[in-house]
């Protein structure tokens, strides 16, 4: 037979260990593809037996890159089940954190993750930096604003200073890349806007991560965040901090606006075409309505919704981003979720289990069974067996993709008078059809249309805390009898990291958490086939793609990008109800 | 049982665990022409990478003064005198010559974040280009097995001259054969140990890959320890904290680059230059503390006027770090600046030891004492579990070995 397995292991660019594995047929498409996540560490085996107030610290170790999103929910799972409602300082200081954390994240993984899926280095050796000037210029233009990195000077100094890193022969992170493959779309002075932004985009995320370190304490892995409310009254009553806080997020709301959203139009327009090509699409290999193009997969979106605009409590707030699932890419239709209908699925996943579990319930038991070894140094996975360390979440039994697109089209399908401007104009802009939503490409462009409107949001929001911390409202906290609301409880955090919706379940009992599970937004998006054989998101975006050069997986990283793959916090243990891995006691040292 | 704790009081309060800043003249002019000889050797190296330092620090639009400035800021950091700080920007502008290798093992890139927000006013940058960064999956540009040649091209082309950073813990019980790397599925214990053998030192940064980090938390489901654990033969430096802080990175590298050998290490082979001292003993909210005026609850009056965070749980008097000097994100704050007090996160173990919101039932504080060092030490030990003198123990070994094969302290 002539078709060919290519196993891509590891994809770089990402956070933690994910092996891909796709079969093309003889005209270089895609047909078959499998997500495997081959890291395994149990946080939360680790979590059980402690003071349910020490979760969110541990819990944000799940990840370094969604920093500080698990701690939130973690601390809210226990707020939630102590039933604790923060002031008002607090939730808007959480807003905040959080907040920051979108901008700075979406921005790296643009530049720094997802770029050179784009942008060839090499090609950029040969720009006219006068015409790469004219060009940058044209797609300030098409955003509305002046561009970023202007005149052909300051574009001529990075190519210099480009073409002396390539001279010298050891190219570091560089080497090796796919440079002068077929499916680099780019004009060579396209592509030395993108890596001019790539440089200086190093700097402006530096900046970004001070805005969460001003309320958090540091970044990554902020500390400020209690059961409770929040510990920084001294951030947020001194108005150096503030105004710090604002110039750090107009100076980089300065780079999204016409620098990211820019080049964000540049490579939308130059991959139009494929973005909108229906044909290549999994929906049409399914019997589906051929919406969208290259990489759209599932088209099924889900958001559990976020960051809580009025001080009602959780799950009653209003929020910015609304929750809800659209099927099928019909933005015609939402349904609201119901978290009751999750479930986790473990056919294909190294644990043992036999059918779908709600989280409350879940169980997860290692059961690894290896990869098939080979004798020409390649290890397949048994894909008809179990392959990956992640599991299978299922919502209402059909699989869903989640994240900052999925977010954007569920807040359009419920008419969020927001997100619809903001999701608009960004087609208008860019004369771009709905359609190009549906695809790798829209994948990326629903995270730069959440970046401009995060950033947007949070300048209200700060002068609301700076307001009304000067009002002399300095309440952080909520107090609560520990000994009295922890006996046996349960509760859960619900919300929307950068990368998606994100779900922390915990069980209280005597002080101590019973049982604790995090579902998280690479879960969804990652996870192998189900019990029924059906896709996940990763799997089912690869399919129909075609590859210019098998050698060179360009095109199968670029889709697998697009959804800023976060493993290490994908894969976990959870309960193992009787058959806890060991016994952990912390009262020796636990007391006041 | 009773030999063993006899030999951890005795790291616990020999001066290993203290810093020695003045060393005497004699001392640092030995040291001064140690580092002379390293730099002019370094210098007849080749360069990996050929970028010229003068025209990078324009391009970064930085002028001279302002490195000049971080320049002797680190030479304080590495507690060096100042007649240092011409040879330590000499070893800056020779970093060119040191290749780096980064590996990810059971992490969570907490750290190559950190890297990535590396402060000191964007000197950072430059040495993030001029250090030769061979190999690091979350930032190079190939993947698959263009990726893989990348690394065994490096390996073979700077064979013994590498430094090898490795970032998350390594599962060597049960997860043992649970995580693999690459498409030959090749182990992670496999994989550092092959990446390891050609380094010239191995650097553990942040709190996985030092002491196991929290995979490592009870009741450790996978079996994870630190890289101390698994490399034998080599120089290794730890550089915990969860993330590690990018400075002690940089840090790091620097006195590599200026000394060719491992800085002086602590017998947890931590740098004696960042983790010499306690958190509480440089801590902002110390007068508080010697006051006895303390936070009782979050959000008290307390909290609003930034008493010390002892009572809610603050671990800093039984923590060796630099945050209370360096802090994070250029200076911007840091966890007690911030109200949240410390939890310990370089020391071993302190997911289970320390990280946690109340104070240490047996901490035995009581302000103002005055005697708090004493203290200290004794509840220290009365923790210490038995896999913490186990890790004690072996360091101390490590350590004399380490400095046998440097043939000398830094
Ligand atoms: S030390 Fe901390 S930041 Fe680093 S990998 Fe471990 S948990 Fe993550
Ligand atoms: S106990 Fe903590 S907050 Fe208080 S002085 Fe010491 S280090 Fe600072």
């Amino acid at each position: 037979m002539s078709k060919r397995h290519i196993v891509v292991d590891p994809i770089t660019r990402i956070e933690g260990h994910l092996r891909i594995e796709a079969v093309i047929d003889e005209n270089n498409t895609i047909v078959d593809a499998y997500s495997s996540s081959t890291m395994f560490r149990g946080i939360e085996t680790i979590l059980q037996g402690r003071d349910p107030r020490d979760c969110g610290l541990l819990a944000m170790r799940i990840c370094g890159v969604c920093t500080g999103t698990h701690y939130q929910r973690s601390i809210e799972a226990v707020e939630d089940a102590f039933d604790i409602t923060i002031p008002k300082n607090a939730r808007i200081v959480r807003n905040l954190i959080q907040g920051a954390l979108y901008v700075h994240d979406h921005l790296v993984h643009f530049y720094h993750l997802h770029a050179l899926d784009f942008v060839d280095v090499v090609s950029a050796l040969s720009a006219d930096p006068a015409k790469t000037a004219e060009e940058a210029r044209k797609w300030a233009g098409v955003a509305g604003v002046s561009p970023y990195t202007d005149g052909e000077s300051e574009f001529k100094a990075i190519q210099e200073r480009v073409a002396k890193f390539v001279k010298q022969g050891r190219l570091g992170i560089f080497g090796n890349g796919y440079w002068g493959n077929k499916h680099y779309k780019l004009t060579p002075e396209q592509n030395l806007i993108g890596v001019a932004h790539y440089l200086q985009a190093l700097d402006i995320q530096r900046d970004l991560a001070k805005m969460q370190a001003i309320f958090g304490g540091k970044n990554p892995h902020p500390q400020s965040i209690v059961v409770g409310g929040v510990t920084c009254v001294q951030d947020i009553q001194n108005p150096a901090r503030i105004a710090l806080f604002k110039q750090l997020l107009s100076d980089g709301t300065k780079f999204v606006k016409q620098a990211y959203l820019p080049d964000v139009y540049m490579a939308g327009t130059m991959y139009a075409d494929e973005a909108t090509d229906s044909k290549a699409t999994f929906t049409e290999l399914i019997g589906g309505k051929g919406v969208g193009g290259t990489g759209g997969g599932l088209l099924n979106y889900m958001s559990y919704g976020d960051f809580r605009l009025d001080d009602t409590g959780f799950y009653k707030a209003q929020t910015l981003f609304p929750s809800g699932i659209v099927y099928g890419g019909d933005l015609s239709k939402v349904e609201a979720v119901d978290h009751e209908k999750i479930a986790e699925d473990v056919t294909h996943s190294w644990y043992e289990g036999s059918e779908p579990l709600h989280p409350y319930n879940g169980q997860t038991i290692p059961k690894y069974t290896g990869l098939d070894k080979r004798d020409d140094g390649i290890a397949y996975l048994k894909t008809g067996e179990k392959y990956s360390w992640i599991k299978t979440p299922i919502y209402n039994d059909t699989r869903v993709e989640v994240g900052p697109l999925a977010r954007m089209i569920v807040g359009v399908a419920s008419k969020d008078e927001r997100i619809t401007k903001y999701v608009t104009n960004f087609l208008k802009r860019g004369n771009l059809p709905v359609s190009v939503l549906f695809s790798t490409v829209g994948r990326t462009a629903g995270r730069a249309i959440e970046t401009e409107l995060m950033a947007d949001v949070m300048m209200e929001w700060v002068d609301e805390l700076a307001a009304n911390a000067a009002a002399g409202d300095l309440r952080t906290w909520t107090e609560f009898d520990f000994d009295k609301v922890s006996v046996k409880t349960k509760g859960m955090g619900l919300a929307e990291a950068p990368r998606g919706s994100l779900g922390h379940w915990v069980r209280v009992e005597d002080g101590k958490v019973a049982n604790y599970q995090a579902v998280v937004p690479s879960t969804w998006n990652a996870g192998p086939r189900d019990y029924k054989g059906r896709m996940g998101a990763y799997e089912a975006s690869l399919i129909g793609t075609k590859v210019a050069d098998p050698e060179q997986p360009l095109e199968i990283i670029r889709t697998i990008h697009s959804f800023d793959p976060c493993i290490a916090c994908a894969v976990h243990v959870v309960d193992t109800k009787g058959k806890s891995l060991g016994v952990y006691k912390l009262d020796s040292q636990c007391s006041i | 049982m009773a030999e063993r704790i006899d030999g951890v009081r005795k790291l616990f309060t020999s001066k290993s665990a203290r810093v020695d800043t003045n060393r005497g003249d004699l001392y640092y002019q030995q040291l001064f022409d140690t580092c002379r000889a390293r730099l002019d050797a370094l210098r007849e190296q080749p360069a990996v990478n050929r970028l010229d330092f003068d025209s990078l620090l324009t391009d970064e639009g930085q002028d001279r003064r302002e490195f000049m400035k971080w320049v002797s800021a680190v030479t304080a950091m590495l507690m060096l005198p100042p007649m240092f700080t011409p040879l330590v920007a000499e070893a800056a502008e020779l970093m060119n010559r040191l290749p780096v290798v980064w590996l990810e093992l059971q992490d969570c890139a907490g750290n190559s974040e950190a890297l990535l927000r590396s402060d000191g006013p964007k000197i950072d940058e430059i040495v993030l280009d001029i250090i030769s960064l061979e190999f690091h999956e979350s930032l190079m540009a190939p993947s698959g097995h263009q990726a893989e040649k990348q690394l065994e091209d490096a390996m073979e082309h700077f064979k013994g001259n590498y430094l090898l950073f490795v970032e998350g813990s390594i599962p060597v019980g049960a997860g043992r054969d649970w995580c693999t790397i690459g498409a030959s599925g090749e182990t992670f214990l496999d994989h550092l140990n092959r990446v390891a053998e050609n380094a010239a030192a191995v650097v553990a940064v942040g709190a996985c890959a030092t002491f196991g980090g929290i995979p490592a938390a009870a009741p450790n489901p996978t079996g994870a320890v630190g890289v101390m654990d698994v490399v034998k033969g080599k120089p290794v430096i730890n550089i915990p904290a969860c993330p590690a802080n990018p400075a002690n990175m940089v840090g790091v590298v620097l006195h590599y680059a200026l000394t060719g050998q491992v800085p002086e290490l602590d017998s947890l082979l931590r740098p004696k230059f960042a983790f010499g001292y306690r958190i509480h003993d440089n801590c902002e909210r110390r007068a508080h503390f010697d006051a006895g005026e303390y936070v009782e609850e979050w959000g008290d009056e307390g909290a609003k006027n930034n008493f010390c965070l002892y009572k809610m749980g603050c671990k800093g008097p039984m923590t060796f770090n630099n945050c209370s000097i360096v802090r994070y994100n250029e200076g911007v704050n840091w966890p007690i600046g911030v109200g949240r007090g410390c939890i310990g996160c370089s020391e071993p173990d302190f997911w289970d030891k320390y990280a946690y919101e109340r104070p240490m039932a047996n901490a035995n504080i009581k302000a103002p004492t005055g005697g708090v060092e004493k203290t200290v030490d004794q509840f220290g030990l009365g923790l210490l579990t038995a896999a913490g003198i186990g890790i004690g123990i072996h360091a101390v070994a490590s350590a004399v070995a380490g400095k046998r094969e440097e043939g000398g302290e830094g």
